[in-house]
């Protein structure tokens, strides 16, 4: 359903780009633009299963095999870049094209860049915790152990930078709202709270996704200055809850209800690491009052990190992370006992990583751990470079909870281990 | 008062007689602070800025190679203090475009600032820099040899001299920061560049070796005048320890190519023409 939004991007690179080659001597601008022509890639194969009987899903929890196609090329004026995925996916039973990126980039004037496609874009302090990052999330592709890359879901977008002396402004417009590929229960079972009960094939989550175009747009800023090496930013958000923040009055399909964000975030030298700090206010505008139980209430969130070289090749980072509903009692009241959520949720993160063997043994372990629902989410890999072309890969997604219907608890089935080659050339 | 210029004219001219007997003679007046700044300044501050495309052979005790590639670019903010790096990466394959910046800080209380930009995640990290004598990207090579020890980290002490080089002993102050117990550098008495650098570790064991294997002069533009800078393109660490080596060869050198400063987040997220093409 995502994937048919690439046409669209190519349409949009190629409308944009054909009106200036025009005007230049073509023929001469097509024999550079192949010229210049840079092939990349790589052919990955990824299997993985899940480690505990899940009845709503497949015990294959990954298995496909990838070619990535990474071309791009450059005029005097512009660079262009089309990155796509061809997948052969068996647990889908279906082949597939993925179009990662697809944009034009221009250095129009010293003071200004512009970047125009789909085009992957990220911003913000946290170490897989976003705040302020409001670009989509795959969060399926996270959970069944693809590469980490495949977290951030592509944009069709517009990104304007502007640069002075006295502070850096990012613009980033997208015309057609993108949400995240958030869990709709076609690979990963959910809680769903209307059935009181872990669903996931049997109860997949339609929804009602706003989609017109430059009606139901986003907009994203990020004003950001480095001062002595100490990295400030302001934050700006207009668009929608990324992935499903409610459902409509039948509570037949989720809903993307209206979200304003407002943050701030510091980052730089602390001791002898680097920390950071970040906030946001999550505005839900469609329920300001937060008396609406069918959408969510307005929240705060607040992060605070720290990494370090702890030993040689080792590195250890925290962070600290809180989502505070807003209106709690109003949340309390309008939602039926049994589905109301904690007024805080705590959340703590640790990543180690050992790299070894001339940097060629990547072992690494990322851990979730909220003390306020009582889950954890475990995310041990270890990655090696047989040489310069081929990397072996194996990990796991480990979840643990008390609960059925917390933000890990719910998924628990889906522990899974996976393994993965890749040939990159 | 007529007497001191005559006696000057006089003593100068005896050193230049009798000292012309023995070549060396002007060395010996060299102090060593002289010499390990001279040598600074050589090996990692010529020019205001400079270019050029590296390619890093690591081959393990077994033979097995791998193949780091990647253009460097570098401004001085002063001579012998602070200075900026920026490295994109061409090989392998699955870190072409990475790039790696770091703002060196001469102030030897003062980490340096290091990011690294992640293409496919459009990800700017930043990284923590506490350790520098930790392997630059996996090859035999530390950071702190790519970027120069700050002077002020060790006692330098003349050991010898010979016809072509001045032999310095460099003893940490902090000798539990570092795993040598000193290292001795051999430095080019007429260029000042630092040809053999020898680290001995806590047995006073030699275990590692670099070398500057070949030299070669190249022309810069200063105004009207063309000036040659002897610049090392290619310098060879080996570790005695694990039997692995790792040979670095300098291409495509240029110097003073009035560099901006890009070496800001706008150029991490899309690097600039002079480090694309």
């Amino acid at each position: 359903m995502i994937y048919y939004k690439w046409s669209i991007a190519v349409i949009l690179v190629v409308a944009l780009s054909l009106p200036v080659m025009a005007q230049e001597d073509n023929t001469s601008d097509m024999n550079s633009l192949f010229a210049n022509m840079d092939v990349h890639g790589f052919y990955e194969i990824r299997s993985g299963y899940r480690t505990r009987k899940d009845k709503h899903e497949k015990d294959m929890s990954i298995m496909e095999q990838r070619l990535q196609i990474d071309l791009s090329s450059y005029l005097d004026w512009a660079d262009f870049k089309i990155k796509g995925d061809i997948i052969g996916d068996l647990v889908e039973e279906q082949a597939d094209f993925d179009l990662r990126e697809a944009y034009i980039f221009m250095r129009p004037y010293d003071f200004m860049d512009l970047k125009v496609g789909r085009q992957t874009v990220t911003w913000g302090t946290g170490d897989l915790v976003f705040i302020n990052d409001l670009f989509p999330k795959d969060w399926q592709s996270f959970f069944i152990g693809r590469d980490t890359e495949y977290l951030k879901a592509p944009s069709d977008a517009a990104k304007i930078s502007l640069f002075s002396d006295l502070a850096n402004l990012d613009i980033v417009y997208t015309p057609q709202f993108d949400s995240d590929r958030f869990i709709s229960g076609e690979r990963i079972s959910y809680w769903n709270s209307n059935l009181g009960r872990l669903a996931g094939r049997d109860a997949i989550q339609h929804t009602d996704k706003p989609n017109h175009w430059f009606r139901d747009d986003e907009i994203a800023v990020r004003l950001y200055k480095n001062i002595n090496n100490y990295e400030y930013a302001l934050y700006g958000y207009h668009g929608y809850w990324k992935s499903p923040g409610g459902q409509n009055a039948a509570a037949t399909k989720a809903t993307f209800p209206d979200l304003n964000v407002y943050g701030v975030s510091v980052r730089g030298n602390v001791s002898r690491g680097i920390g950071n700090l970040e906030f946001g206010y999550y505005e839900s505008d469609d329920d300001q009052s937060g008396t609406n139980g069918n959408i969510n209430n307005s929240e705060l969130r607040y992060l605070a990190g720290y990494s370090q070289e702890i030993g040689k090749d080792l590195t250890l980072g925290l962070q600290y992370y809180i989502e505070q509903i807003m209106d709690y009692n109003k949340h309390k009241n309008s939602m039926p006992s049994g589905l109301t959520r904690d007024e805080f949720r705590h959340l703590v993160t640790v990543r180690l990583t050992k790299l070894s063997m001339n940097q060629n043994l990547r072992c690494s372990l990322f851990t979730y751990f909220s003390p306020s629902d009582k889950d954890v989410y475990l995310r041990p890999n270890i990655n090696y470079k047989v040489n310069d072309n081929l990397t072996i890969e194996t990990g796991a997604n480990i979840f643990f909870g008390d609960y059925p219907n917390t933000f890990f608890g719910q998924f628990q089935n889906n522990t899974n281990i996976y393994t993965a080659l890749r040939y990159n050339f | 008062m007529k007497l001191l210029p005559i006696l000057t004219i006089i003593f100068t001219f005896s050193a230049i007689v009798f000292g012309a007997n023995d070549p060396n003679a002007y060395k010996k007046n060299i102090d060593v602070e002289t010499i390990v700044n001279k040598a600074n300044l050589m090996a990692y501050y010529q020019g205001n800025d400079g270019k050029a495309k590296v390619k890093m052979t690591i081959t393990d005790k077994k033979g097995q190679s791998r193949i780091r590639e990647f253009i460097i670019l570098r401004k001085d903010i002063e001579d012998g203090g602070n200075q900026k790096y920026y490295v994109y990466f061409l090989k392998p394959a699955d870190v072409r475009k990475m790039v790696f910046m770091v703002h060196k800080n001469a102030d030897i209380e003062k980490d340096d600032d290091r990011w690294l930009y992640l293409p496919g995640l459009d990800l700017v990290k930043r990284i923590a820099a506490s350790d520098k004598r930790t392997s630059f990207v996996g090859s035999d090579f530390l950071y702190e040899d790519v970027s120069g020890r700050n002077l002020a980290e060790d006692a330098h002490e003349l050991i010898e001299t010979t016809d072509k080089y001045y032999v310095i002993k460099n003893v940490p102050k902090k000798p539990d920061t570092v795993e040598f117990s000193y290292f001795n550098v051999s430095i080019d008495c007429n260029t000042f560049m630092p040809m053999k650098m020898e680290f001995y570790d806590k047995q006073n064991r030699l275990y590692r070796i670099i070398e500057s294997q070949k030299v070669e002069a190249i022309e810069v533009k200063e105004g009207e005048n063309i000036q040659k800078f002897p610049t090392v393109v290619k310098s060879v660490v080996s570790d005695l320890n694990t039997g692995s080596k790792t040979v670095m060869e300098f291409t495509d050198v240029k110097y003073n190519i009035n560099l901006d400063d890009i070496f800001t987040e706008r150029y991490l997220r899309r690097p600039p023409r002079e480090a694309e093409r």
